[in-house]
C-alpha cells in the first residue's frame, strides 16, 4: 500500500491545479428546435456575448449578412456549416460549437429539429448532460416541442432548459410566456423521468434578451439568463454516478524487460470509483479478484475517478479479454442472452424481426437476432401503435433481443454507458439503430 | 490530523481532465477495432499532443503504430529535425513519403503564382501512402473547433476507397459505442482530440511539460507582409514580389502546416506560459492565419471530399 500513494506525485498536484485554474470544467448540451425556432441564431448570439467569436469569424458573418441582404447580423452563419445548409437555410447534421467562459468550457451538439431527422437530436442528446428546447413565443408548444421533450425524456438528459424564443415579437408579453409554461407543464406530467431538472426561461435570441446579458423588457422575470443558469450547472456530473462498470478495452503487456510480468487492463471508469484492495468479479466468466494497482500512465493512484480512462492489474492471474467487464464484486449488473430494449431506429433499411444485427456496448460486439418487435412508441408522448412490427427510420419501439453470447448490462435507468447500444448491419457495416435497456 | 486526512484522500484520487479521458479511450479503441493503424504526424502541436497521449493510453508499452508525414518539402526544416529525434526517442518506427514523389510520377501537378502552395497535393500522396502500407485506420489532429466542415465531423469517419468524406452519409455517434467496422477497401480516419478547442491543445502542452518545434515560440525572422499577414521569406519556397520588402521581425507560428500556406503572428511570447496567455486573449482565429481555406468560404469542405483530412 505504501508505495502506491505518492502524496507529492507530481501528476497528482498537476492534475489538482489543471481543474482549478486552467483546465475548466466541461459541460455537453444539446439543442433542439424546429426550422424556424432560430436554435442557430441563439447559438450565435451566446457566442457573440460571450465574446467567442473572432474578429475574422465575425467578419465572415458580417460579409455575409449582408450579403444575404440582412440589415442586422445574422448570427445563424456562425454554426450552419455545410454548402448545402446554406443553400436551404437549414441545419441538416450534428454540428459541434465550442466556447468557455471564466468557469467552464462548454461543447453545444447542434442538432436539426425537422422530424425526420430524430436520429440527429437523438445522438447530440447521447453525450450532453443538459439540453436546451427551444419554443417560439408565437406559436407555443407544438408537436415538434413534445417530440423535443420525449427524447430527452427517453435518454434522461438530466437538465432541460426551455427557452421560449422569440419574446420580442410577442412584445415581451408574460401572459403568453406564462401560457406556454403551462402547456408545457402538461407535458411534464406524462413524463415518466421525475428526477428531470426543468427551466423555463424567455429570450430573445436575435437581440439579445435574458441569453447572457438580463433583459430590462422582462420586468416580470426574475430568473437568471441562459448562460447564468448554465454557469451554475455541475460539470462534474458529465459521468453519472452509479455503479462503477469497467468495461476493459485492451490488455496491456509491454514487451520489455523491466516490465516483463506486467498484464494491465486498460479502459474507461463508468459510474463509480475503483480503488486498491477492491474486491473485483471478471464478466461474463464470474472469476473473482482484488484490485492491485491502478495506473494512469507511469503514475500509482490509490483511488479511480468516475471517467478515467487508467489501467489497472489484478492480484490473481485471471482470464481477461476485450469485451469483458470488471466490476465490484457486491455489484454485479444482469448478465443474459437476451434483453429488451426501447430502440430508436436510424438506417433508412427497417428493422425486422428475425434478422441479424451486431450488438455493440463499448468494447463488446456480439452477434445478435431480434426476436420481436413489440409495436412502435409515438414520440409526442400519445402511447403505442401496438399493431406495428417493423421499426422505420426515425421510428422508436419496444423490441426483444437474442444474444449468441452473455453480455454484462444494466437497466438505462440506472447506468447510461452499460445500459445502451448500437445495432450494427453486418451488410454494410452502418450504425443501424441506439437501444436503451430496460 | 484531520486536514491532513483529507489532503490524502484528495491527492490519492486519480481526477479526470474529460477530454484526455476521451482522447486515451479512442486511442484505445482503434488499437483494438483496426488491423493496421498509423497515426499521421506533421511534427506540428496538435500531432505532437497526439503523441503523448498515445503514450498515455498503452504505457508502459510502446505506442503500438507507426507514424507517418506526408512530407510537403516545404516544411520548416525546425519541425523536420523535431520529428526525426521524437520518432527516435519513442521507439517508434517513422514513415515518410514526399509529395516531390507524387509530382514526379505525374499524378499531381504543382501550383503556380503567388498563392501556390503543396498543401491541396497532400491528398494524393497520403492515399497511395495508406494503400501501399494497407493503413485501415488513420489517426490525426483534426479538431472541430478549427473550422465549420471540420465541426460536423465524426470521431471514426468513414472514408472510401478514393479517401472521399461523404458528409451526408456518416454514422452517428452514441455515447462511447464507437463503430469501427469497415468493408475491405475502406479506411477510418480517427479524430482523437476532436473536442479540444486550440486552447485546450496549448493549456495541455503546458501542462505536460511537451516539448513542441522553437518556431511556436518567438524568434527573429526574414519576413514579408501581404495581405495583411506575415510570411517567412527565409527561403525560396514561399513565392515573393520584387516589391514585398522583406524586413526582420519578431514573430511566432500559431499553426505548423506548409511553409507556402502559414503565416506567421507577431508575438513576444517565447514561453509556454506566454503562449498560452496569448491564445487566451486572441481575437484572430487560428485557421485565420491559413491563406487555403480563405480561397473560398467552402475551402475546407470541398478539400475533405476528396481525401484532405
Amino acid at each position: 500500500m505504501e508505495d502506491s500513494i505518492d502524496i507529492s506525485g507530481s501528476l497528482v498536484n498537476q492534475y489538482l491545479s489543471t481543474i482549478n485554474q486552467n483546465r475548466m470544467d466541461v459541460l455537453k448540451i444539446a439543442t433542439a428546435g424546429s426550422v424556424d425556432d432560430g436554435k442557430s441564431t441563439l447559438i450565435g448570439r451566446i457566442l457573440y456575448d460571450t465574446k467567442s467569436l473572432t474578429t475574422d469569424k465575425l467578419e465572415a458573418i458580417e460579409t455575409r449578412s449582408k450579403a444575404n441582404g440582412f440589415d442586422y447580423l445574422d448570427f445563424s452563419l456562425a454554426t450552419d456549416g455545410l454548402v448545402a445548409e446554406r443553400e436551404q437555410g437549414i441545419t441538416i447534421d450534428v454540428a459541434h460549437i465550442y466556447f468557455s467562459t471564466k468557469t467552464k468550457s462548454y461543447i453545444i451538439a447542434d442538432t436539426p429539429g425537422h422530424i425526420e431527422y430524430t436520429r440527429n437530436m437523438v445522438t447530440g442528446a447521447s453525450t450532453s448532460q443538459a439540453s436546451i428546447i427551444l419554443v417560439d413565443a408565437r406559436k407555443g408548444v407544438i408537436e415538434q416541442t413534445y417530440r423535443h421533450f420525449f427524447i430527452n425524456n427517453l435518454l434522461r438528459v438530466k437538465d432541460v432548459i426551455v427557452a421560449v424564443n422569440k419574446m420580442d415579437l410577442v412584445d415581451f408579453s408574460q401572459e403568453k410566456y406564462e401560457a406556454i409554461k403551462a402547456d408545457f407543464q402538461n407535458l411534464i406530467a406524462k413524463s415518466e423521468y421525475k428526477d428531470q431538472n426543468i427551466t423555463f426561461i424567455p429570450v430573445s435570441a436575435l437581440q439579445g434578451d435574458n441569453v447572457v446579458e438580463k433583459s430590462e423588457k422582462t420586468p416580470w422575470y426574475s430568473g437568471q439568463t441562459l448562460l447564468e443558469h448554465l454557469e451554475e450547472l455541475d460539470a462534474q456530473d458529465v459521468y453519472e454516478k452509479a455503479q462503477a462498470r469497467f468495461p476493459i478495452q485492451t490488455v496491456i503487456r509491454p514487451k520489455k524487460d523491466e516490465y516483463h510480468d506486467f498484464r494491465g487492463y486498460a479502459g474507461k471508469l463508468y459510474g463509480g470509483e475503483f480503488s486498491v484492495g477492491d474486491e473485483v468479479t471478471v464478466l461474463p466468466s464470474l472469476t473473482t479478484s482484488r484490485i492491485k494497482e491502478i495506473y494512469f500512465f507511469d503514475q500509482k493512484f490509490e483511488t479511480a475517478g468516475r471517467g478515467s480512462s487508467c489501467t489497472i492489474t489484478l492480484e490473481d492471474d485471471v482470464n481477461v479479454s476485450r469485451g469483458d467487464m470488471i466490476v465490484k464484486t457486491s455489484e454485479k449488473p444482469q448478465i443474459e442472452k437476451q434483453l429488451t430494449a426501447t430502440v430508436c431506429w436510424m438506417d433508412s433499411k427497417s428493422l425486422n424481426p428475425g434478422t441479424n444485427y451486431f450488438i455493440q456496448n463499448g468494447s463488446t460486439r456480439i452477434l445478435a437476432k431480434v426476436k420481436s418487435i413489440n409495436g412502435t412508441i409515438t414520440t409526442d408522448f400519445s402511447g403505442e401503435d401496438t399493431s406495428k412490427n417493423e421499426l422505420k427510420l426515425n421510428e422508436i419501439g419496444k423490441v426483444q433481443i437474442q444474444l449468441s453470447k452473455p453480455l454484462a448490462f444494466d437497466s438505462y435507468k440506472n447506468n447510461k454507458a452499460s445500459g445502451s447500444f448500437i445495432l450494427i448491419d453486418s451488410q454494410t457495416n452502418n450504425t443501424s439503430g441506439v437501444g436503451f435497456i430496460e | 490530523m484531520e486536514i491532513l486526512e483529507k489532503k490524502m484522500e484528495r491527492t490519492a484520487i486519480l481526477n479526470v481532465n474529460p477530454l484526455e479521458s476521451e482522447a486515451i479511450y479512442i486511442f484505445r479503441e482503434v488499437a483494438a477495432q483496426f488491423e493496421k493503424p498509423v497515426l499521421l504526424f506533421s511534427g506540428g502541436k496538435d500531432s505532437i499532443t497526439l503523441v503523448r497521449l498515445a503514450q498515455k493510453a498503452f504505457w508502459p508499452a510502446k505506442i503500438p503504430f507507426p507514424l507517418l508525414h506526408i512530407d510537403t518539402g516545404h516544411n520548416f526544416p525546425e519541425t523536420i529535425e523535431f520529428r526525426d529525434r521524437l520518432a527516435e526517442e519513442l521507439g517508434v518506427e517513422l514513415i515518410v513519403r514526399n509529395v516531390q514523389d507524387s509530382i514526379d510520377q505525374g499524378k499531381v501537378v504543382e501550383e503556380k503564382g503567388r498563392y501556390a502552395s503543396r498543401n491541396s497535393l497532400q491528398t494524393t500522396t497520403l492515399l497511395d501512402a495508406l494503400e501501399e502500407f494497407k493503413f485501415d485506420a488513420a489517426i490525426g489532429g483534426a479538431r472541430r473547433d478549427e473550422e465549420k466542415a471540420r465541426a460536423k465531423e465524426r470521431i471514426f469517419s468513414v472514408r472510401d476507397d478514393f479517401g472521399q468524406w461523404d458528409e451526408k452519409n456518416q454514422r452517428p455517434e452514441l455515447f462511447d459505442h464507437l463503430n469501427g467496422k469497415i468493408d475491405l477497401g475502406q479506411n477510418v480516419r480517427v479524430f482523437p482530440i476532436s473536442n479540444w478547442t486550440e486552447l485546450d491543445v496549448w493549456s495541455y502542452i503546458e501542462k505536460e511539460n511537451i516539448e513542441i518545434p522553437s518556431i511556436y515560440f518567438a524568434h527573429k525572422r526574414k519576413t514579408f507582409v501581404r495581405d495583411g499577414m506575415i510570411w517567412s521569406a527565409e527561403d525560396d519556397v514561399v513565392y515573393r514580389d520584387e516589391n514585398e520588402e522583406v524586413e526582420e521581425r519578431l514573430v511566432r507560428f500559431r499553426t505548423v502546416g506548409d511553409m507556402s500556406c502559414t503565416a506567421a503572428v507577431l508575438s513576444d511570447a517565447v514561453t509556454i506560459d506566454k503562449v498560452v496567455a496569448e491564445i487566451r486573449d486572441s481575437q484572430i482565429s487560428e485557421r485565420g492565419a491559413r491563406i487555403d481555406d480563405k480561397r473560398s468560404e467552402a475551402a475546407m469542405e470541398k478539400r475533405k471530399q476528396q481525401g484532405y483530412f
